[in-house]
């Protein structure tokens, strides 16, 4: 292995944690400014191997679902961190706040809503991918919930038997066999990959074309609506970091993740209706 | 007719409750397989009742605030604990937590409901195989009890110096589950020679006889279940990942609770070998996250090499393949050992394991009124002739339950007035 310079940029930053204030920005700066680090440890003098080593226990060109294709390693290494700081200062104490203030009863009818306005992106998608019987039952649950649920507060179309058909541009792609490309941590919205972020673009970019948004036409609600659904979303996922206590963290999520998407995929091929 | 009546109540009375730590006769848990006992979630309906909210403040204590952490570890900064606060004066209850387990996992929360629910106050600590006890808290390698143990007696004192001036104590209690009431013995040991707190009882719930027997048991469970051996381990995974989605989406949206994982089994049986290698995946992963943690807090040499800075972008993926194949006994017979030996020559393998055994204190275990043990016969960490053992050193303050598997029961109503009823003690 090469001896390596020390990363400046993160060796800087931890002399600067518990700096108040600036911490949330220098480490926004970090996040962005690590993706030029290596992903390689630096070496302090000599080097020994270990006792056990890799080459030891892995068969040349055996696969370990931990390896999984992670070409930005450093960047996404950096934006793990910076969610870690974001979700801890910043996300999740305004999400605990929206948690005060709103009874139960009304945070599920947010969800809901944005749920319904969602049926949109289910709709697109599923019309992509040929599934006309899960397009006709996504149709059917937001005529039903936009009038009978009174614009989709409630969700009376699930307990009339129509289940909520999820897909996304992510799916739609993985469905006609794109590869994943390689795993990203994205800054704010967390574990993806090449092809979901990409799906992700597409499917932002047609809500705001043919969607809610577009009926509406006003930036201020747009703003607001936006604010909502990150309050909303993250008021719905479980998921805290660090919550593992594992030191693989980072390697536990990508993997699972990973998994999970093409568990996914693979559904959307044998099934129409969920 | 009546006054032989009474009398023989209170001559049954007293025989039936101090004669042999009685098991309730109604005592019924729904899981009879050990291995389904220990995995599955016990439904809300067989479960005690336990208050939504309770008063809890989370404390940081700093054992040793002049280590250098690296960077590694960023998002390491003290050894975080847990006080839940009674508003008068009441006994307090250190609990420790099991392998592997933070202050607060769902387990050690609810178990501090339930103690504070019986009117103890109740500071929760993090198990010194916690890979945060080892960055912040251990003074050397993890893994032997009686070194382990004076580690948490220390996090034990600098907690009580934070709170000790927002509660009003009236005596000292120990109690853990697991590994933690392993620890618990051991750091009973270390209060008898330096008084800190004078228990006046402790309590072990579940733990292992002998530390390395169980861990290796548990091991054991992980590599003879994957069908194939080791090798095969991602198909299985991959396979075991896969039904579970599936049973998660039949699920719904009430997700994982227990009463929707004890549905979804009653119709579709997950199969025992699943199970149990799970129990010893989990176990696995532990031992692992540990055990990086010790090699790179005392400088590497064992899976990260020597002379190497690991910084917040450099990938772990290789030693988190090797730290995963890596069980507890492997870091035991590579590393402890020869660590060990080398600060004392002559000290021999066995008499290393005999630090990680209760027979190593039996003497002050047996007849010691302030010791009290739950356990269950069917634990899956024990080996045969375990329970036996310790009926005889705990005697008629040890409550065996005949089903539960390992901790499974820990939340079933007459496990939880085992668990109080000694706490509080024959005076309340």
């Amino acid at each position: 292995m090469k001896r390596h310079a020390p990363c400046k940029v993160s060796y800087n930053m931890r002399g600067r944690r518990g700096g108040g204030r600036t911490r949330l920005l220098v480490v926004a700066a970090g996040a962005i400014l690590a993706a030029g680090c290596s992903t390689l440890p630096v070496t302090t003098g000599p080097m020994e191997p270990p006792l056990r080593r890799y080459e030891d226990f892995v068969k040349p060109g055996q696969p370990n679902m931990l390896e999984v294709k992670d070409s930005v390693e450093g960047f996404n290494r950096g934006s793990y961190r910076f969610n870690y700081y974001f979700d801890e200062y910043l996300y999740r104490p305004v999400v605990r706040g929206y948690e005060i203030i709103m009874p139960d009863y009304l945070e599920d009818r947010v969800s809901d809503a944005i749920d319904n306005l969602n049926e949109i992106t289910n709709l697109t998608n599923n019309l992509f991918q040929f599934k006309l019987k899960a397009a006709g039952v996504t149709v059917s649950r937001f005529v039903i919930n936009s009038t009978v649920g009174v614009a989709g507060l409630w969700d009376p179309a699930t307990r009339f038997g129509l289940k909520r058909q999820t897909d996304d541009f992510g799916l739609t792609l993985g469905h006609y066999g794109t590869g994943d490309g390689s795993y990203l941590m994205l800054p704010v919205f967390g574990a993806s990959n090449v092809r979901d972020t990409t799906g992700l673009v597409a499917d932002l970019a047609t809500f705001n074309y043919i969607g809610p948004i577009a009926w509406v036409n006003d930036s201020t609600a747009t703003w607001v609506y936006s604010g909502v659904y990150a309050v909303d979303r993250r008021h719905r996922t479980p998921f805290r970091y660090r919550q593992t206590g594992s030191p693989f963290e980072y390697e536990l999520i990508r993997t699972l993740y990973t998994m999970k998407r093409d568990f996914d995929i693979e559904q959307t091929k044998t099934k129409d209706v969920k | 007719m009546k006054s032989l009546l009474v009398l023989a109540f209170l001559m049954i009375v007293p025989a039936a409750a101090f004669a042999a730590a009685p098991v309730p006769p109604t005592y019924f848990y729904p899981f009879v397989n050990p291995y389904e006992a220990t995995v599955m979630e016990l439904p809300r309906e067989f479960e005690v009742r336990l208050p939504s909210e309770i008063p809890v403040r989370e404390f940081v204590v700093h054992p040793f605030p002049k280590r250098h952490i690296p960077e590694v570890f960023w998002y390491e900064n003290g050894l975080t604990c847990s006080l839940a606060y009674q508003d008068r004066e009441a006994p307090l209850v250190f609990l420790i937590a099991g392998s592997g387990s933070r202050f607060d996992v769902p387990r050690m929360l609810k178990m501090q409901k339930v103690l504070y629910k019986a009117g103890f106050h109740v500071i929760s600590i993090t198990s010194p195989t916690h890979m945060d006890f080892v960055v912040n808290a251990a003074s050397g390698l993890p893994g032997i009890a009686s070194d382990d143990a004076k580690d948490l007696y220390r996090v034990m004192e600098l907690a009580w110096q934070k709170v000790h001036g927002d509660v009003r104590v009236s005596s000292f209690m120990l109690a853990g589950y697991s590994l933690g009431g392993f620890d618990a013995a051991f750091i009973a040991r270390i209060d008898e020679r330096e008084h800190r707190f004078n228990f006046k009882r402790v309590l072990l719930i579940n733990p292992p006889v002998c530390l390395y027997d169980s861990v290796t048991a548990l091991d054991q469970l992980l590599v003879d279940n994957v069908p194939g051996g080791m090798d095969n381990f991602d198909a299985w995974f991959r396979g075991v990942f896969s039904q579970t989605m599936q049973l998660a989406e039949s699920w719904g949206p009430g997700g994982l609770s227990g009463e929707s994982m004890y549905r979804t089994y009653k119709r579709m049986q997950p199969s025992e070998s699943n199970l149990a290698a799970l129990i010893g995946l989990t176990a696995r992963m532990n031992a692992a996250d540990m055990i990086f943690a010790a090699d790179v807090m005392n400088g590497g040499g064992y899976i990260v090499p020597k002379n190497v800075r690991l910084t917040s972008t450099t990938s772990l993926t290789r030693y988190a393949i090797v730290a995963y194949k890596t069980s507890f006994a492997d870091y035991f017979n590579e590393w402890l050992l020869p660590h060990y030996q080398m600060k004392e020559p002559g000290l021999t393998r066995q008499a290393l394991l005999q630090r990680e055994n209760l027979r190593a204190l039996e003497p002050f275990l047996k007849g010691n009124a302030k010791f009290g043990l739950v356990h269950n016969e069917d634990d899956i960490i024990l080996v045969p002739g375990d329970i036996e053992y310790l009926e005889r050193v705990f005697g008629d303050r040890a409550w065996i339950f005949p089903s539960g598997g390992h901790m499974g029961n820990m939340f079933q109503p007459d496990v939880v007035s085992a668990i109080t009823g000694f706490l509080k003690g024959k005076e309340e």
